[in-house]
């Protein structure tokens, strides 16, 4: 019994016509002068971006750009490791997750992240999904099974593990990791969820799926992907941001981004004229 | 023909295949002479040891000179205060491991109990023998099994910290980001994620103190001492199985010299044991 709330499907979903956004846009995160230090190097300068709601946003540009380390300010992933910092504003819903009175494990459940390899938990598979959920809710054993359920279902990997919940999450195949990572972050109900590569570590058939549920999870989360894969970026997302040297260059709709971009790096960039 | 006719230069190829069997001879003569020294070693241990082997080296006591006897006593003590060092000592080497791996990675504190940690690793025995005497033997007045397991426990932490800290370092980092990125609270991730996948690693770290400490003759002669009768008490003189083999050893009996071959003998498959134990749970997983 998969009862995951489907939101109402609206207007917002169709393609964002080129040249044009629409005017319904919600920003779910706004990046205010945000920048990134690792010691006293500046990775991230001045960067200012909106994120909106039910959108997916895709981060391109060559590697160091600092795609990447945007990514992880915005689940606060950096604060794991010391010496790295970041300053100005990211607004979450009106509130700033820089702030230091924010509850990071809480700002974590908000806004979740798929890596680049697939890291299930030395666990089964049920367990790696039921962990999150039974971390914030004291659930009967019945309502966790049907939460983990509708996760793996979310995910599009109930239909090959259903009779194998109790199997080892790291027993999978490299494309169901990854797919029970997803549904790991799922079932937390998290409001943003984060890509960073989702797709590097994967052949092409498991990376169509996973890009299919992006398409398909958009719907109720704000999702933000990095990507190396420009074609993957043109496939998945609606706004695009290219970044170079820690800096957004260009940020717009993706059919715009692809077709006519402002800026001479953009367009050298996504002909592969470098990076 | 693929003969070395069509190289540009054979003599330089032969030179080189020349080099590499030399290379792989000498690595297999070291490895013969190694794993050769432990074969006679075993060999030497089951020729004098085996013929001692009996049910009465397990179900009777140490014999006073002339008299036939066994071995339970001294291996009840011995394993009575191995078990205690190890109930110390883990604990202890296991959360200042994880310090090391998961709190203090970086910082100057863990740099010193690293390096102190090391030098406690290869810290003569019979030092450790001495200084617990010094802090209990000579306090209380009296050798005791708690002196004995505390001497095995100074031994076994050092190498549970090692092992412990080695193996957290080996759960990437990845892991640790993907417990943070659900919003486990760092504690949780240790204890959930980090140890469930480390476990196997850690437990082969506490069975190679076992090991380690289960041989070991020093520290217990200057603490828990010897004990010639069957005793629980261990707050008095307890016997083990080291002790008894070095005194039995060099011994002029007859009986206690081939008990004492024997003694060596059952340490030495515990030990074998153990390791053989400690490999297959790292491997398996």
């Amino acid at each position: 019994m998969s009862a995951s709330v489907q939101n109402v499907q609206i207007q917002l979903d169709a393609p964002v016509p080129a040249g044009e956004a629409p005017e319904i846009l919600e920003e779910k995160i706004s990046i205010r002068n945000l920048e990134f230090f690792y010691g006293d190097s500046r990775a991230l300068k001045k960067i200012d971006l909106p994120l909106y709601s039910r959108k997916v946003t895709a981060f391109i540009g060559p590697s160091g750009c600092g795609k990447s380390t945007l990514l992880r300010v915005l689940n606060r992933m950096y604060d794991l490791y010391p010496g790295q910092r970041a300053t100005g504003e990211v607004m979450l819903d009106g509130e700033n997750l820089l702030s230091p009175s924010v509850d990071i494990n809480l700002l974590r459940a908000r806004v979740g992240m798929v890596f680049q390899k697939p890291t299930p938990f030395p666990m089964s598979i049920y367990e790696n999904v039921a962990f999150g959920i039974r971390l914030y809710e004291d659930l009967p054993k019945n309502e966790i099974d049907a939460r983990v359920e509708s996760a793996l279902r979310r995910a599009a990997l109930w239909d090959e593990v259903k009779d194998k919940l109790g199997a080892a999450g790291q027993a999978l195949s490299g494309g169901q990791q990854q797919r029970l990572c997803i549904a790991r972050t799922v079932a937390v109900r998290p409001e943003v969820i984060l890509f960073d590569e989702p797709c590097s570590a994967l052949d092409p058939i498991s990376t169509a799926k996973i890009e299919e549920l992006i398409d398909e999870l958009k719907r109720d989360y704000t999702i933000v992907i990095v990507t190396h894969n420009m074609q993957q970026a043109a496939r998945v997302s609606d706004f695009t941001t290219f970044m170079y040297l820690g800096e957004v260059v260009e940020f717009g709709p993706t059919g715009t981004m692809f077709t006519a971009p402002t800026d001479r790096r953009t367009q050298d960039y996504i002909t592969g004229r470098f990076g | 023909m693929t003969g070395t006719d069509q190289l540009a230069n054979p003599a330089l190829y032969r030179r080189r295949a020349r080099r590499n069997r030399l290379a792989v001879a000498l690595a297999y003569a070291a490895t013969a002479f190694g794993v050769g020294w432990i074969a006679v070693i075993l060999a030497v241990l089951l020729y004098k040891g085996i013929g001692g082997l009996s049910l009465a080296v397990f179900t009777e006591m140490t014999p006073p000179p002339g008299a036939a006897g066994g071995l339970l006593n001294a291996i009840a003590g011995s394993a009575v205060m191995t078990l205690l060092a190890v109930l110390i000592g883990t604990p202890v080497g296991v959360l200042a491991g994880t310090y090391l791996s998961e709190f203090g990675k970086h910082d100057r504190v863990s740099a010193i109990v690293r390096f102190v940690n090391d030098i406690l690793l290869s810290a003569p025995s019979v030092v450790v023998g001495l200084f617990v005497y010094e802090i209990m033997v000579a306090p209380m007045g009296h050798f005791s099994g708690y002196a004995g397991a505390v001497a095995l426990a100074v031994i076994v932490i050092p190498v549970v910290v090692r092992t412990t800290e080695d193996m957290l370092n080996l759960v990437p980092d990845t892991m640790r980001e993907a417990a943070a990125s659900i919003g486990l609270p760092r504690s949780h991730m240790i204890v959930h994620i980090a140890y469930r996948a480390a476990r196997a690693g850690i437990v082969t770290g506490i069975l190679l103190a076992v090991a380690r400490v289960s041989g070991e003759t020093a520290p217990l002669l200057f603490t828990a001492l010897n004990n010639q009768f069957w005793s629980m008490n261990m707050n008095g003189p307890m016997p083990s199985l080291p002790v008894v083999i070095f005194q039995f050893a060099l011994s002029p009996f007859a009986e206690w010299q081939k008990l004492a071959w024997t003694g060596a003998l059952i340490i030495t498959v515990t030990v074998l044991g153990l390791s053989v134990l400690a490999r297959s749970l790292t491997h398996r997983r």
